[in-house]
């Protein structure tokens, strides 16, 4: 009990932590690095939650696709610098202001008004496996999945379409 | 097990960093990177739900928004680098016309 405590403290404290230094990073590369550290807390999160499948897929797909094709992007632009003018001034501060009014409120909702819902301490063994979720992908959602294929497609094809050089004239 | 609101409120806390970071950054690459932690904090409370109700539909909703951000980043990606052969800069202040 003690320890799923400190576990989970430690964690929410580095996720916390590296999204602000996403926030406040002035070198786009930084920022993308500590995005990565982000996303495999949030994966170890996925572990404790009872979701093998979904925390390898995290640092797979997250950690490891998006965020080489970002550092990629950034890198190819030589973007590390670019646009840190802040052209509004009382824009950075209001932002800050209003989403510390709006986090207190939420923390403030959801700790007081909802009751200690009762999470089962076990799950069934195959609870979250690659083997469940499979069976469920390829019944249940079998549509969302062959759609989620076209998508893909799709975003292959308008990336490939969007980086092309315009050679000929318009 | 740490209760559940925790994890919600640890989810929410997230994303408001992640709409903070697009309200303040001008580089519309870090913009597109906090739209992306806000998404992972949306799919940190699914599978909390999931947990709780000892249910495995919200797994796999996360399964499919992993899915969609795949997607969504690599045609985000792909308009930034148009734009920036256009502009020649990234700053989204400076994105204020249609016409390239």
């Amino acid at each position: 009990m003690l320890a799923d405590w400190i576990l989970f403290i430690g964690l929410a404290l580095v996720a916390v932590g590296s999204a602000l230094g996403l926030l406040l990073s002035k070198n786009a590369v930084y920022a993308a690095l500590n995005l990565i550290i982000n996303f495999v807390t949030v994966a170890v999160f996925y572990l404790t939650l009872g979701a093998p499948f979904i925390s390898l897929s995290q640092v797979t797909v997250y950690a490891g696709a998006i965020m080489v094709l970002f550092l990629f992007v950034i890198m190819l632009l030589g973007a590390e610098r670019l646009g840190s003018g802040a052209t509004l001034p009382w824009q950075r501060p209001l932002a800050f202001i209003l989403g510390g009014i709006l986090l207190f409120e939420a923390i403030y909702a959801i700790l007081t008004r909802a009751t200690g819902a009762g999470v089962p301490d076990r799950v069934p063994a195959t609870y979250g496996s690659p083997a469940t979720i499979g069976e469920l992908l390829f019944s249940v959602y079998l549509l969302p999945f062959e759609v989620i294929s076209i998508l893909l497609l799709a975003a292959m094809v308008g990336a490939i379409v969007l980086t092309r050089k315009h050679d000929r004239a318009r | 097990m740490v209760p559940i609101q925790y994890y919600t409120a640890l989810a929410v806390t997230l994303f408001i960093l992640g709409a903070v970071g697009v309200l303040i950054r001008r580089n519309a690459i870090i913009i597109f990177m906090s739209i992306e932690l806000m998404l992972n904090s949306a799919n940190l409370a699914f599978v909390a739900f999931a947990r709780v109700r000892e249910a495995l539909d919200g797994q796999v909703f996360v399964f499919f928004i992993m899915a969609v951000a795949a997607a969504e980043v690599a045609v985000g990606l792909a308009l930034i680098v148009a734009i920036f052969r256009t502009k020649h800069n990234i700053d989204i202040d400076q994105m204020n016309s249609l016409q390239g």
